[in-house]
């Protein structure tokens, strides 16, 4: 784990919890708490007792759904699926390999998001497949992405969409933001 | 009663007889929608997990589209979103610019090279919130023309439009569909599960995870009729895979889920070809079979179903 950039937005996920009491109420709130390898709970305290890499190596924050119940319960107000949502995406410039097929899905998302303005969702799954390379994938969607097609609710790839609502600009004018900040 | 309109990228695709439900149900009800022009994606969830900002601008970008079309009007308008992802993306953006004048700032430096700018003058808010506090429930109750006496309905909510932002629900033990449901003629199936989580994406991305939550939900609808709900998101988990959770354990039968707008919509006579039944992937038999009687004297002016 390289820590150079990542210490300082870790910090600042640390702050969000700073004055979490460890009631656990979040743990007990967490629909997805079962599944994870550590609680919400034992998450921040990793993060306030110094433990970044454990944190970051923790399956937890993948697996939050942003219900928002923690959110809401949390004794502290504290804003816990921010926090989680934080965690996600310092885990992704961390540890980018750990993420592939996600990353792979969202990547595509927001390209075609970029080019048509709008996502085109058969687009998106025959890219996704494409760039994330395994085999077994599709097969996995296969059944819905029939039900859809037969129900004539996702448009075949080739289906040209108006173009004019592309957003390059937009994208391009955030990544100039996002990289000299 | 006016609104601008976001259906949203899963209204177009995946949703359809969510946004031809809503719109077939809004127009009955004596409202009208006027669709944001050339409106663009919210950045789901995706946008999120890869970039802050850009996650603050998609949304931000709709909302200044419709204040641009807003200019025009002397009232201001709210703008009206059926998908809860979406109404949270936009809700999240207006709520924290309100205080957080440095990240409006920010969003409108990139607007900019779009010729774009957001005040945040304009309200947005979800269908729910629209059926429950702006439409007279008398006005549902008067002009119902079948009555589903006899049905059990579980009302589902999901989520993101009752957390965090409690707008116009309790967002631990919701019950505004509760009085719409009966104004159909219905009962309300006693449940606890309303507002608990349906996975969002884990069925893609954790499919167990997102089978074991969907299976409880199911398990808690056992005994009613149908699930309505208010979110894609949530209609397609329940929908989708009932077959492959079904084999997981016992206690799980097939179940009808039907849109809001779509179980409101047929109550007030309008016919399954407007509320778009046809592009469900859950309706069972026995709805069927307990539904026909209702249908059994046409209303004048109804077409077939299709
Ligand atoms: S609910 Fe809040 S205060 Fe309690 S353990 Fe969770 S984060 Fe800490
Ligand atoms: S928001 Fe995420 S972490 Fe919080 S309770 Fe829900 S699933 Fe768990």
């Amino acid at each position: 784990m390289k820590n150079t950039h990542a210490r300082q937005p870790l910090k600042s996920v640390r702050n969000m919890v700073q004055a979490c009491i460890q009631c656990g109420t979040c743990t007990g709130s967490c629909p997805n708490a079962f599944a994870m390898d550590h609680t919400p709970r034992q998450l921040w305290q990793m993060l306030l007792n110094d433990r970044p890499r454990d944190a970051i190596t923790s399956k937890t924050f993948i697996l939050c759904s942003s219900c928002y119940y923690c959110t809401l319960r949390c004794p502290r107000g504290l804003p816990l699926t921010d926090a989680m949502a934080a965690l996600t995406r310092l885990a992704k410039t961390e540890n980018p390999g750990g993420f592939k097929k996600s990353q792979a899905f969202f990547h595509q998302f927001l390209e075609s998001v970029r080019r048509h303005g709008r996502v085109n969702e058969s687009e998106l799954m025959t890219l996704f497949f494409m760039e994330a390379k395994d085999p077994v994938l599709p097969f996995a969607y296969a059944n819905l992405g029939i039900k859809f097609l037969r129900k004539n609710k996702i448009r075949l790839p080739f289906v040209k969409q108006k173009p004019s609502r592309g957003l390059d600009k937009i994208f391009e004018k955030v990544r100039e933001l996002e990289t000299h900040s | 009663m006016k609104y601008f309109y976001y259906p949203g990228c899963s209204l177009e695709g995946t949703a359809r007889e969510y946004n031809l439900s809503t719109l077939s149900l809004m127009n009955a009800l004596g409202a009208e929608l006027i669709e944001i022009e050339d409106w663009t994606c919210c950045g789901a969830s995706a946008a999120h997990s890869l970039s802050e900002l850009l996650a603050w601008v998609l949304p931000a970008r709709v909302l200044a589209l419709a204040e641009k079309m807003n200019r025009e009007r002397k009232k201001p308008l709210d703008i009206l979103v059926p998908c809860s992802a979406c109404y949270l993306n936009l809700k999240k953006v207006s709520e924290t610019c309100r205080t957080d004048t440095g990240l409006l700032e920010k969003i409108n430096t990139v607007l900019a090279v779009e010729g774009l700018f957001l005040e945040n003058r304009l309200i947005v808010r979800h269908l729910l919130d629209v059926l429950t506090r702006d439409i007279d429930i008398s006005d549902i109750k008067q002009n119902v023309q079948k009555f589903f006496t006899g049905f059990s309905v579980a009302p589902y909510y999901g989520c993101q439009c009752l957390r965090p932002y409690a707008v116009f629900d309790d967002p631990e033990r919701p019950e505004s569909m509760e009085p719409l449901i009966r104004a159909a003629g219905a009962a309300v199936h006693p449940w606890k599960m309303g507002g608990r989580c349906c996975g969002a994406a884990h069925m893609t991305t954790h499919p167990e995870t997102g089978r074991a939550l969907v299976a409880a939900i199911l398990a808690g609808a056992r005994g009613s009729d149908m699930i309505v709900t208010v979110c894609p998101m949530c209609q397609m988990n329940l929908e989708g895979f009932q077959k492959k959770i079904a084999k997981t354990g016992p206690g799980i039968s097939e179940t009808t889920i039907l849109y809001l707008p779509q179980f409101l919509g047929m109550a007030l006579g309008l016919p399954e070809s407007a509320v778009r039944t046809d592009l469900n992937l859950c309706i069972t038999p026995g709805f069927r079979k307990k539904y026909q009687p209702l249908t059994a004297k046409p209303l004048s002016g109804a077409q077939p179903s299709a």
